[in-house]
């Protein structure tokens, strides 16, 4: 199975690798010594039952299991092969590097200019002409500037849902990350919306690494390159998407795509 | 039959509930009647003493100056010392307050010295006015060398604010809800950035509604400014100047029998004063939730 986990990598250039990776909450081991590879310019899913620690493993990448008290991590995930966990390891940068979206779209309530701008902000910039170039670029590449660049200074709360998680992928991606992180990003949209996230996501595809977890298992059919199953805190298997759907190695993958388990 | 079945379904799950739906009628209707009086008392109390001074609310009556101490000409030294009072308060209360309840909310667990501080702005809340007045008195006043003046009455109702105001914008920012904290971090923002990019602007409506009633009792009090801005008459130069408010103004017109007319006619301007605070209150909220509805 160690081969099948490393075979993307050796397709293309990983970005990030997860190595023997656990994950504790007080002294129950919520992931149990994950090795994967996500690999550049392409799209993995990470599927399993409810409670198998997907999210878990999504956002130990960007450190976000930092804020929950009592967690403490073993082995190591490498970003451009330094580990993120190591203490010389600026949150704000890592952060900025590598962007996250989560399962309800996080529109804050401010205006759809500082919604986008905050990003950028928080990293340093505050000249006007910079942040205005970031907010259109940022807008652009999710293709909703057309849509609302004449109402930059309206509240983001008065676009649609399926546009909401446009824009906070828009200021995921306004500090120019490497990696895109997406928990479940279409659960709060309907099946049009849904839709056209993955279009987006395939865009996307061209210039990031996307990592995106769900639980819709004809999503990840559909929208990835590679899939990561998950069961009980461990991987089960990793592969193309198409081959782990089509023809999984371990039984309790075929069992779990045929819809037998969790 | 089968009409009568459905019927009887419909009724409720209690079907030998009968007494019980009789008690629902009369506690609605006991509820009824509670909000019906409540609104009473308000409605009589505004339309008594607006039927007896608003009459009074002329242009000389609010831009004039008093003469025979009240008994005859107009307010405008004391519309002029309560808004600056107010004002001046507010300007003390609301950052100490509104930084209180950061602290409380962002940058303590729960503990005994979190505990120790609500406990103590809670006790504050619990304090009688006039104890306020008197420790303004016996400090600001005296001990401090400050005088009867805006000074001291400002500091002393800031210090009766801050409870009104830590406990609302307290609550305004529990209110935030903690994914848009998550978000603002896996953004990369430190905590202090996360406060006041994303937290305070998302608590803003709530926090400036608290301000703006805490500022509406401000107007109102008598009590603890008649000690500390003293009863001054003449228009203030400087915020070392005594003051009389409109409360105060009242207060010494109708117990020294002055003029119950011009009683009257303050206590209307003071009334519309407070009615006005408080509509721009909810206009704020109003404005506010409109906007964040989605105002596209």
């Amino acid at each position: 199975m160690k081969e099948a986990m490393e075979k993307p990598s050796s397709q293309v250039k990983a970005k990030v690798v997860a190595r023997d990776f656990r994950l504790y909450y007080g002294d129950f081991m919520a992931l149990k010594g994950l090795n994967a590879a996500f690999p550049d310019r392409s799209i993995t899913a990470i599927i399993g039952p409810s409670g198998c620690g997907k999210s878990t493993f999504l956002r130990s990448i960007n450190r976000m299991n930092d804020l929950i008290k009592g967690t403490r991590v073993e082995g190591e995930i490498l970003y451009e092969g330094k580990n993120v966990y190591d203490p010389s390891v600026d949150l704000t940068w890592l952060r900025s590097r590598i962007g996250m979206v989560f399962q309800r779209p996080v529109a804050f309530p401010l205006s759809i200019y500082d919604n986008v701008a905050c990003a950028p902000r928080v990293q340093g910039i505050t000249k006007k002409s910079e942040l205005d170039e970031i907010v259109e670029w940022s807008l652009r590449s999710v293709g909703l500037w057309d849509e609302v660049k004449d109402d930059l200074k309206k509240s983001a709360l008065g676009l649609s849902l399926g546009n909401q998680q446009k824009l906070c992928i828009a200021r995921a991606i306004s500090t120019n990350p490497e990696v895109i992180l997406l928990d479940e990003p279409a659960s709060a949209l309907d099946p049009i919306a849904t839709l056209k996230l993955e279009d987006l996501m395939w865009t996307l595809r061209e210039k990031y690494c996307l990592v995106i977890v769900t639980h819709n298992m004809q999503q990840a059919a559909r929208a990835s390159d590679y899939t990561v199953f998950m069961l009980g805190g461990e991987i089960v298997e990793v592969g193309p998407t198409r081959q782990v759907f089509t023809n999984p190695k371990d039984p309790r993958t075929e069992r779990y795509i045929t819809g037998k388990l969790g | 039959m089968a009409r009568d079945a459905g019927r009887g379904e419909s009724h409720g799950r209690g079907a030998p509930g009968r007494p019980k739906k009789r008690s629902g009628v009369l506690g609605v209707a006991l509820v009824r009647a509670s909000a019906a009086l409540a609104v009473a008392i308000l409605v009589f109390i505004v339309g008594y003493i607006m039927l007896r001074g608003a009459r009074l609310m002329t242009p000389r009556f609010l831009f004039g100056s008093p003469e025979k101490m009240g008994r005859e000409g107009g307010i405008f030294p004391s519309i002029v010392g309560t808004v600056v009072l107010t004002l001046s308060s507010v300007a003390v209360a609301a950052p100490l307050g509104i930084g209180t309840a950061i602290f409380l909310t962002e940058y303590t667990r729960e503990g005994l010295f979190s505990r120790i501080v609500r406990f103590g702005t809670e006790s504050l809340a619990g304090i009688p006015s006039i104890i306020f007045g008197l420790f303004g008195f016996l400090f600001f006043v005296i001990r401090l060398g400050m005088g009867w003046s805006i000074l001291s009455g400002s500091l002393t109702l800031a210090a009766m604010m801050l409870p009104t105001i830590v406990r609302t914008s307290e609550e305004a920012l529990r209110s935030v809800p903690d994914i848009y904290k998550e978000t603002a971090y896996a953004l990369g923002a430190s905590r202090w950035q996360t406060v006041t990019s994303v937290v305070l602007p998302a608590a803003m409506p709530g926090i400036i509604t608290g301000v703006i009633l805490a500022m509406g009792r401000a107007i109102g009090e008598t009590a603890a400014v008649i000690f500390t801005a003293g009863s001054s008459l003449r228009l203030p130069k400087s915020i070392f100047d005594s003051v009389r408010t409109l409360p105060v103004h009242f207060y010494i017109l109708a117990r020294e029998g002055i003029s119950f007319e011009n009683a009257y006619g303050t206590a209307a301007v003071l009334i519309t004063a407070v009615l006005l605070v408080n509509l721009a209150a909810y206009y704020v909220l109003y404005r506010v939730s409109k906007r964040r509805a989605g105002g596209i």
